[in-house]
């Protein structure tokens, strides 16, 4: 098995680059031999990676120890569903997964792509040099086929060392998935924005091309992001689920960057203008995707997520160099076939308010990859090694989101080239006195914090907007076709999904932002309470009822029963827990939460006190927040109806948004048969 | 022309107003990496100072009192005595022998006053039989 393993990542190794070599000499000479020769590459790498793949499973799951991977990251204890994701769970077995992925997203591709064309070629040879990287780093650097048997006397081993207790959680099986869904899709339009410039194609064939493609992938990589948040909130027991941390960091920094590609492609789309800057987004995008991977791996910055120090580095800041190098040169010996077609005319206009949107999402990229690479930059300028706290991230990204919030409120109702004063005031007069008669109420009811009450009027504000679109768009059918007011609604979602798709995106965000702002109003209180002792939180009344020993095979530990009543009303108990896990030795604490719409109430269980007498409760209690995962499942949601092909493209002209604009983004992209 | 002044302007007042934010975020948390060494020979002048350190949590030396929790953190045969009364609860992985990182600030008795703590548990599996000198450790995933 481990000689099967080894063998295939070489080969896929060997074949990735003459793949690379093939595509690039049959594109270059347009042999058509050359070309169909490396898409059957692509597909025995395929098969080479899926081989080496299965091998490193199956010897988790048969628990074959003499793996020094899966010595190191499962036990024969372990639910078999865990010893399956610690395929992903430590550093080698997870640039194997990497390297299935990217394989299969490759093989996808080319299946997709029968006819010759001079694209493809380019294309195939821009996954195949990615996948011939991450090969090289698996079958040379960070092989998960090294035996511990080999020549060093040991003959057996009995039982390995077990996957990390904080990570046996369902959400922990899926969010590392669900991430490098994300992380390594990207590789795929940045593919085609190459392959379009080596090609010396004009025009946006390649942002047809990848639409889809690029946002499943931005799908992937949110989802994978908020699955971590909601990880985080649940299991780390400090009732976080966001700590700028480094590595949480890298993952938002090209989700960010694909944020503002997503929608600046619109203006090619519809304007042919922004050509320079998206191909330059969907490079950002492809390199601080592999960045990210490469602070998770390399230990160059330090962070509770990163796998060990590794030798790593190197090799991912030589394939970087060489990515940024060959980029930079293909935009600028190909400027002449990015000119824009036209130029902005207004300030007040829907062009203006997409480069408002990528010029803040690129700041707030900046301003996060500046605070997170600080360590290393203040270490290489100054000789002394500095870091920046969570506080650096707030003051930049909460006036900076907020910002963007309100651009989601007004860029889809401003007219394309110029909006007259008359359209603002027609779309705009009623959700801005709503919100500001909302802000003003809650000044009144005691709500004194700025940022609190300026998101809360322009959560407000962007729904309303939203809401008069679905609105008015759904009563122009209605008056056409006699249907209810909900029908209507879902006909127009279906005539152009990818606008309406868009603003169920939007209202996820809306509601998201709902619940990041309620964090302004948290209580937290440390109580030591002995059994039958209450303490107050908010309006709480939290009582120890009692503290049981727990005992199992996994783990011992002890149950705080804390019963929770509301002005003596009881609302009944909470079990925070206490573990302490016998393989290994690390103890764990199991919040207790009490979810709500309006807020959570959530109980930690420290520990016991010096004299054994009393338990240490850490109490908060986090207003709104149930509104984030509300929020993200409605983003997801938005996200695939944009993916839905729009039904009768030509007749989603339903006057939304005035004779201004016609209609909104791109029927014209939809109308034209596309393969992804 | 006139509409790219203007959306030059507009761009000038976006990123000058965040480059302050961020100024302002930055000198509020700019905070020293130190060695122990470091420390010991900064005497004085460290005192006060935003500062972050890391070491080997001695076994035996956790201490709760009094609302906060004493500990001594050991690089390179030096030592250093922390204590945390921050509000947050300690991590999972903080016990003895676990690699400990300690934000905050020297306290004039020599007592570092840490407000954050951040811990790795690298050694956990290292005195265990059948594990090979020189094997990956690995902690926490993506």
């Amino acid at each position: 098995m481990e000689n099967l393993g080894s063998i295939s990542l070489l080969v896929g190794f060997c074949l990735s680059l003459y793949a690379v070599a093939a595509s690039a000499a049959g594109g270059w000479k347009r042999n058509a031999f050359l070309v169909e020769s490396s898409r059957r590459a692509v597909y025995a790498v395929w098969v080479l990676v899926t081989a080496a793949s299965a091998a490193l499973v199956g010897a988790l799951l048969a628990d074959d120890f003499r793996f020094a991977y899966v010595a190191s990251n499962s036990n024969r204890s372990l639910a078999a569903a865990y010893k399956f994701a610690a395929w992903w769970g430590g550093q080698e077995g997870s640039l194997l997964f990497w390297n299935w992925v990217l394989a299969s997203y490759a093989a996808l591709v080319v299946r997709l792509r029968r006819t010759h064309d001079a694209l493809t070629p380019w294309v195939t040879a821009t996954l195949m040099a990615t996948q011939g990287f991450f090969l090289l780093l698996n079958a040379f650097v960070a092989s998960p086929f090294r035996m511990l048997a080999v020549g060093r006397g040991i003959t057996e081993v009995p039982d390995g060392t077990g996957l990390n207790p904080l990570l046996q959680h369902w959400a922990m099986i899926i969010h590392p998935p669900v991430l490098y869904l994300g992380y390594v899709g990207f590789t795929v339009p940045f593919a085609f924005a190459v392959a379009s410039l080596a090609a010396r194609q004009p025009g946006h064939e390649w942002i047809h091309l990848t639409r889809r493609w690029t946002i499943v992938t931005w799908l992937f990589q949110g989802g994978g992001i908020l699955l971590g948040a909601a990880w985080a909130y649940a299991v780390l027991g400090w009732g976080g689920y966001w700590g700028w941390d480094p590595v949480e960091n890298a993952s938002l920094l090209p989700w960010l960057t694909a944020t503002a590609f997503l929608h600046s492609v619109m203006m090619q789309e519809r304007r042919g203008m922004m050509k320079i800057w998206n191909v330059v987004l969907i490079s950002c995008t492809f390199l601080l995707s592999i960045l990210g991977t490469f602070l998770t791996r390399s230990g160059v910055v330090s962070s509770v997520h990163a796998f060990g120090k590794s030798p790593l580095g190197s090799y991912f800041v030589v394939f970087l160099g060489l990515a940024l190098a060959v980029t930079i040169y293909l935009i600028l010996s190909r400027l002449e076939y990015l000119k824009p077609e036209a130029r902005l005319q207004s300030v007040v206009s829907r062009e203006s308010s997409f480069l408002l949107n990528g010029l803040i999402l690129l700041l707030v990229c900046f301003a996060i990859l500046w605070g997170t690479l600080y360590p290393l930059i203040s270490e290489v300028f100054s000789g002394e090694k500095m870091t920046v706290g969570p506080p650096y991230f707030n003051r930049v990204n909460i006036p900076a989101g907020l910002f963007l919030l309100l651009l989601t409120g007004i860029g889809p109702l401003v007219a394309w080239r110029r909006a007259s004063p008359d359209s603002l005031r027609r779309n705009f007069l009623w959700p801005l006195a709503a919100a500001l008669v909302l802000a003003a109420g809650l000044f009144a009811a005691g709500v004194r914090h700025p940022y609190a009450l300026v998101s809360f009027g322009l959560c407000l504000f962007v729904t309303w907007t939203i809401g008069s679109e679905f609105y008015r768009g759904a009563r122009a059918i209605q008056a056409r076709t006699r249907q209810n007011l909900p029908a209507a609604a879902v006909e127009l979602a279906r005539r152009n999904t990818r606008r309406h798709g868009g603003y169920i995106v939007h209202l996820g965000v809306v509601l998201m932002f709902v619940g990041f702002t309620g964090s302004a109003f948290n209580q937290e209180a440390t109580v030591e309470l002995k059994p039958a002792a209450q303490a107050r939180l908010g309006h709480y009344e939290l009582r120890l009822a009692s503290v049981r020993p727990v005992e199992n095979e996994n783990y011992a530990g002890q149950t705080a029963l804390v019963e929770v009543s509301q002005n003596g009303r009881p609302l009944g108990s909470l079990r925070p827990e206490r573990r302490l896990y016998k393989s290994g030795g690390q103890t764990t604490s199991n919040v207790a939460i009490r979810r709500g719409l309006t807020e959570d109430l959530y109980l930690n269980f420290a520990g016991l006190s010096e004299d054994n007498q009393r338990a240490v409760l850490q109490a908060y209690v986090f207003p709104l927040v149930s509104w984030i995962w509300i929020g993200s499942v409605v983003l997801v949601l938005g996200g695939c109806i944009c993916l839905v092909p729009s039904a009768k493209p030509g007749h989603s002209r339903t006057g939304s948004g005035g004779a201004e604009s016609p209609h909104p983004e791109g029927t014209r992209a939809e109308a034209r048969p596309t393969r992804h | 022309m006139k509409v790219y002044w203007r959306f030059a302007a507009l761009t000038v007042v976006i990123v000058g107003t965040l480059a302050w934010l961020a100024a302002g975020g930055f000198n509020e948390t700019k905070t020293y990496y130190k060695t122990i060494a470091e420390l010991d020979q900064m005497g004085a002048s460290a005192i006060g100072k935003r500062l972050r350190v890391a070491g080997d949590v001695e076994a035996g030396s956790i201490a709760r009192a009094g609302g906060g929790v004493r500990f001594v953190l050991r690089q390179e045969q030096r030592t250093l005595r922390v204590v945390y009364r921050g509000t947050a609860p300690l991590p999972d992985t903080f016990r003895d022998g676990a690699q400990a990182i300690a934000d905050g600030r020297m306290g004039s008795d020599g007592v570092f006053q840490a407000t954050k703590i951040q811990a790795k548990c690298a050694s956990k599996y290292e005195a265990e039989p059948g594990r090979p000198p020189g094997a990956p450790v690995r902690r926490a995933g993506l």
